[in-house]
């Protein structure tokens, strides 16, 4: 009997209205997917392991990590219309986190609004999906999780890089390394933002459906 | 071709729903997604759209008995109803929906209270119509098909 070498990606999924949630949970575990649904950002937050302070102080940051998360999450998506905190309350919350920010999130909307889409993006969400969502979306899902598994990896060889760097203590070599690090992390990271959205990024993805503008 | 007399009848039915404009694309995603593990898929969402549905229903009557009409949570009750009826792919009642949140947007509470009682019309016969196509299926027995339900 063959066992599947590859482990499941879990993806908790966001959303308010249980209708939606029972439909996200058939779409996700159909790609085959882990999947955990919450109704709520206050909700996802807590299974994430953060938890909000209670201080109102905009300068300190609002949530504090508890640990770390219990259970590993792959990627986040979740509805924008949501009582109390929205989908990009929680996008932000997310991305301000030192712990989550690496976690991808894709934000759902049954409302097909441009500036809406763009800010969403430009805070670092993945993709932004038009409601009610299909599986043909999902598809769209994976390249996001295999670039996380692939960045862990780069990680991992960049520490190992740097090792070698400080045992062989030229100077030029270092700064080589260093440089080399850089590129590697901004070819890496969402916030690509900062340094010119790249053409891919500009283009919101919703499906090809024409922007009314 | 179903052989079985009932399933034939079951799929004119299904049909109709279709070509009568009750039911759109959505639902057939919504069938793409049952399957043996998962026999009961749909109903399962419509049953959930029913309960729901009844909910947000009670909170519109409630929320249309107060003068003046608070028109920004009577489009948030309403953004909900059309939520759900879009997944399901109730075409009908999404568009009265879509109907009922223009006339908040221009504040006309005579065109709310209107829409909301042809919305209601409409959301009935959607179940009543959609019980009796589940009713019909169980009765016709697992398909040739890969929708088959346990025995």
């Amino acid at each position: 009997m063959g066992m599947a070498a590859e482990s499941q990606f879990h993806v908790l999924a966001v959303d308010d209205s249980i209708i939606d949630r029972k439909l996200i949970e058939r779409l996700l575990k159909t790609s085959s997917y882990q999947v955990t649904t919450v109704d709520s950002g206050s909700k996802a937050l807590e299974f994430l392991g953060l938890h909000e302070d209670d201080t109102t102080n905009p300068s300190t940051p609002c949530v504090s990590p508890n640990n770390h998360q219990e259970v590993e999450v792959n990627l986040v998506i979740t509805d924008y219309c949501m009582p109390g905190m929205t989908g990009y309350d929680l996008l932000k919350k997310i991305k301000e986190s030192s712990s989550l920010r690496d976690i991808p999130v894709v934000i759902m909307s049954s409302e097909n609004v441009p500036s809406r889409i763009s800010r969403c993006l430009e805070e670092g969400a993945e993709e932004f999906f038009l409601k009610p969502v299909r599986l043909s979306d999902l598809n769209k899902l994976r390249p996001h999780l295999m670039k996380t598994k692939s960045k862990d990896q780069h990680q991992k060889q960049e520490k190992q890089e740097e090792k070698s760097a400080f045992q062989s203590p030229k100077q030029q070599q270092q700064e080589k390394e260093e440089h080399q690090q850089q590129q590697q992390s901004s070819n890496n990271k969402r916030k690509a933002i900062e340094e010119g959205l790249s053409p891919e990024r500009t283009r919101p993805r919703y499906n090809g459906i024409t922007t009314v503008v | 071709m179903e052989r079985n007399p009932m399933r034939r009848q079951l799929a004119i039915m299904r049909q109709s729903l279709f070509d009568q404009g009750y039911l759109d694309e959505q639902f057939i995603q919504l069938e793409e997604l049952q399957d043996d593990a998962n026999p009961n898929f749909v109903e399962e969402v419509v049953t959930l759209y029913y309960r729901d549905s009844a909910r947000i229903i009670l909170n519109l009557e409630q929320a249309l008995e107060r003068k003046p009409f608070d028109f920004n949570k009577l489009d948030g009750l309403m953004h909900q109803f059309k939520g759900s009826s879009s997944s399901i792919g109730a075409k009908k009642v999404k568009a009265e929906c879509t109907l009922f949140r223009e006339y908040c947007k221009s504040g006309n509470g005579e065109g709310c209270t209107r829409a909301f009682q042809q919305l209601k019309r409409e959301y009935a016969t959607l179940k009543r119509k959609l019980e009796a196509y589940f009713q019909l299926a169980r009765q016709a027995g697992p398909a040739e098909t890969a929708c088959c339900r346990k025995e």
